[in-house]
């Protein structure tokens, strides 16, 4: 490999940790987002999972993208996406109940997560194998450090933890932070505050 | 099967875990459509009939197939194929014979295939009136009920909204709080109200 295309693949990791963050600058998958965002380990298990099956159906697509005929390329997707989710619930009821009890429904959502389709139509289905799976790992990372923004501030205010250890006795925790109109709330202002960044530039 | 039952899913999934703003399912077509109110309530229309529809068939096809085979860690697989063929079907079938109703909905139904709020209530259904892979007596009727329901708290939730956000149209908002932020913002101070239910007991 070339210093060039080297430097094309970091490029492709890289941009979708920052300028096309998946939540923050592109807005997909706020669903699952805003719901397990109300700890930080639940963030962290969440973000695993999506990224493992992000790479996974990146990879696949790319793969056998000149095999699937044009006009159901969409269900085609969907049934890879959907291979990989059910691998990631039968792993995390294997090796993690308490994970899986604490995500709930929103294991099996990952498969309509706007972000898994999104990239495997706009990015795998038209480049390479060696550049899908840098743009999935990219974008996984980013998803999984958003993820783990909100659910900072949300543990924090609503429940005066850091990742599970409790800041000061003397701190009154807001708990309508950690419930769901808190999500919505932390969500909007934080898209507000991206968004003044954005302009000030 | 009797009355208490159903009114507890009715109070808990319209009001206490409503659809969008406690569950978060349909986020993205919630803050799309509800900027007016008509399309706001064609939208509600279209996904109470998917929904109610979807719930029956992902029942059938999990009480009849999925569990007599023994198969059901294929749940996710077969309920989505389920969800997008019929949604795709019921296109083509309204665009061929009511090109009325086609104006109505029609266009909100690509946007309806990778809704979550349908997959979802599939997913809720199938955990909630199952045990041990077992239907629960009046289990049918149970899920037809609660995706009625869930969609009634979706069209409520979006008409309400769309009606807030007409009335925003009118005012000085800054510019980086514009369309997104604030829509967020104003769901969260609906969910506020909504999370007033929470008191109600059974």
């Amino acid at each position: 490999m070339t210093e060039k295309q080297q430097n094309r693949c970091f490029q492709e990791f890289i941009k979708g940790i920052i300028r096309e963050n998946p939540t923050f600058v592109l807005a997909l998958g706020l669903c699952p987002t805003l719901a397990v965002s109300t700890s930080v380990s639940n963030a962290i298990g969440m973000g695993a999972a999506s990224t493992f099956v992000l790479i996974g159906s990146n990879l696949i697509v790319s793969l056998i993208k000149k095999q699937i005929p044009e006009e159901i390329r969409i269900p085609c997707y969907i049934v890879i996406i959907a291979t990989f989710v059910t691998v990631v619930e039968l792993i995390m009821k294997a090796y993690s109940p308490a994970l899986n009890r604490a995500l709930g429904i929103y294991v099996p959502l990952i498969v309509v997560n706007c972000i898994v389709l999104g990239r495997a139509e706009a990015f795998a289905s038209k480049r390479t194998f060696v550049h899908s799976f840098m743009d999935a790992l990219g974008m996984g990372i980013g998803f999984t450090l958003a993820l783990m923004i909100i659910s900072i501030i949300r543990e924090f205010f609503g429940f005066g933890k850091i990742i599970n250890y409790p800041v000061s006795y003397n701190f009154h925790p807001a708990l309508v932070i950690g419930m769901p109109a808190g999500a919505l709330l932390v969500i909007g202002l934080l898209l507000g505050f991206f968004n003044l960044i954005k302009q000030k530039k | 099967m009797d009355l208490g039952q159903f009114l507890s899913i009715f109070i808990s999934s319209v009001f206490i875990y409503n659809v969008i703003l406690s569950r978060f399912l349909g986020l993205c077509s919630f803050i799309a459509v509800s900027k007016e109110t008509k399309p706001a309530l064609s939208m509600g229309l279209a996904v109470l009939f998917v929904i109610s529809m979807s719930s029956i068939i992902t029942w059938l096809i999990y009480t009849y197939l999925l569990i007599p085979f023994n198969i059901t860690y294929l749940r996710t697989i077969s309920f989505i194929l389920v969800i997008a063929a019929f949604v795709q079907l019921l296109e083509i079938l309204i665009r061929k014979f009511t090109p009325g109703l086609y104006k109505v909905f029609g266009i909100y139904l690509p946007l309806i295939t990778c809704n979550c709020a349908v997959f979802g209530v599939a997913v809720l259904n199938s955990d909630m009136f199952f045990v041990n892979n077992k239907a629960v007596p009046g289990s049918f009727i149970y899920s037809l009920f609660q995706g009625i329901c869930v969609s009634i708290g979706y069209t409520l939730a979006m008409l309400l909204m769309s009606g807030i956000r007409e009335r925003l149209e009118l005012c000085n908002i800054p510019k980086s709080v514009r369309e997104f932020p604030l829509a967020f913002v104003i769901a969260s101070l609906m969910g506020l109200a909504f999370m007033g239910f929470n008191g109600f007991k059974f």
